[in-house]
């Protein structure tokens, strides 16, 4: 069966792992930025970090058949240094006409401290400004209820946001029901420790219905299964749930939400050849980098 | 009250043909986790907060009806509301016990 993965770091994944993805249906991967086990110790090298995210990573997943698609924003294991924030928000315009960006993403909270906050403020207003869909993560494990609580209040009381335009990812037993009933769309990552199984997200979806829910791998460089949207397909496949059923969550779902970006077009093969634009390499060039920045 | 936005496609019995000896197998692994927590304490009794709440957890779990999965998130959550302090623990799994309350 086909399917699109909605969140899946794949600058830490092999060829191995695209490969299964392949193999196991699917056709788009949708990448948020994100920081994992590693702070980038430069300004230059987030911009680096975009560049991969928006050029090489998609002609990686193209020799997969593979179409790929990137959020980008500063990771909120970074929010609490507001200057490193403002210097990136202040970047992150360049990067978002390119053919592959969704949004905004994954922004968002992480300790869920005041800093953090409004970092997260200055990516929803990135957002607005430029007319992009937001990607939102939301804190792990003991701190995600509180968290979560948080960033519906922000969004919730901010009268220029469109819930539709809005995935509040990470969701569990405990927050998806407070997310949905905004309005929002609700993003389950199949990381069994930190999130969900695709047990607990079928349990989820008999027990809120299959109305803006979306299941992605959430793999990264962690303990993680790149072809985990293929094990919840065929665990609701064992729990008899019909195939009709199946295709909303995996396909359909993900491509209504993404499909209101103009950019995210998974009609006709991904093309291999090299994105990048003279302009663009001259742009990239020219950025100052402030070396030593350590956030 | 077992409200469910979708019916759900298996029966009881089903369920257990197809999930039972999984299930089994985790409480046994419950059961030993918490043994071999008990030889690592030589007799002394365990304080840590991650404990308490997985004691507090299962406590839940023989006694609480549906849904049970809500009732153990409210045991394992930050209960708070509002921005947190910047230098507290987070990613444990369990509510760490501010500073001055620590043992």
């Amino acid at each position: 069966m086909e399917y699109i993965d909605a969140h899946a770091h794949m600058i830490s994944r092999t060829a191995d792992d695209y490969e299964a993805m392949a193999l196991t249906g699917c056709i788009a991967v949708c990448e948020p930025a994100f920081e994992h086990a590693w702070h980038r110790q430069s300004i230059g090298g987030f911009l680096d970090y975009f560049r991969r995210l928006t050029d090489a990573e998609p002609r990686r997943a193209a020799r997969f058949g593979i179409r790929h698609f990137a959020w980008l924003c500063l990771s909120p294991r970074r929010a609490e240094d507001r200057e490193l924030a403002l210097a990136i928000v202040a970047r992150i315009p360049r990067f978002l006409e390119r053919p592959n960006v969704l949004g905004i993403g994954e922004t968002g909270l992480y300790r869920g401290t005041r800093n953090e906050l409004e970092t997260f403020r200055d990516h929803v207003d990135l957002a607005i400004d430029h007319d992009q869909l937001l990607l939102v993560r939301t804190p792990q494990l003991e701190a995600k209820l509180r968290g979560t609580r948080l960033i519906v209040e922000t969004l919730a009381s901010d009268g220029r946001v469109i819930p539709e335009r809005v995935l509040i990812d990470h969701v569990e037993e405990h927050t998806i029901g407070m997310v949905l009933q905004q309005g929002f769309w609700a993003g389950i990552t199949l990381h069994p420790h930190a999130t969900a199984s695709p047990q607990r997200a079928i349990d989820m979806i008999e027990r809120f219905g299959p109305d803006r829910i979306c299941v992605a791998s959430g793999c990264d460089g962690g303990p993680s299964t790149a072809t985990a949207v293929a094990h919840f397909a065929l665990a609701m496949r064992r729990r008899g749930h019909p195939d009709t059923l199946i295709r909303r969550i995996v396909y359909e779902n993900p491509a209504a939400f993404l499909g209101q970006s103009p950019r995210f077009q998974i009609g006709h093969p991904p093309d291999r050849k090299p994105r990048r634009r003279p302009a663009d390499r001259h742009d990239e060039a020219s950025e100052p980098v402030a070396a030593g920045h350590g956030g | 009250m077992t409200v469910s936005a979708l019916p759900p496609p298996r029966t009881p019995r089903q369920l257990l043909d197809d999930d039972f000896l999984e299930n089994r197998g985790r409480v046994l692994e419950l059961a030993a986790f918490l043994d071999r927590l008990d030889r690592a304490a030589a007799g002394a009794p365990t304080r840590d907060f991650r404990l308490l709440a997985l004691q507090r957890a299962l406590r839940s779990l023989a006694t609480d009806p549906y849904p049970r999965v809500d009732a153990i998130h409210a045991i394992l959550s930050d209960p708070g509301t509002g921005p947190v302090e910047p230098g507290r623990q987070t990613a444990t799994g369990a509510v760490a016990p501010e500073p001055e309350e620590a043992p």
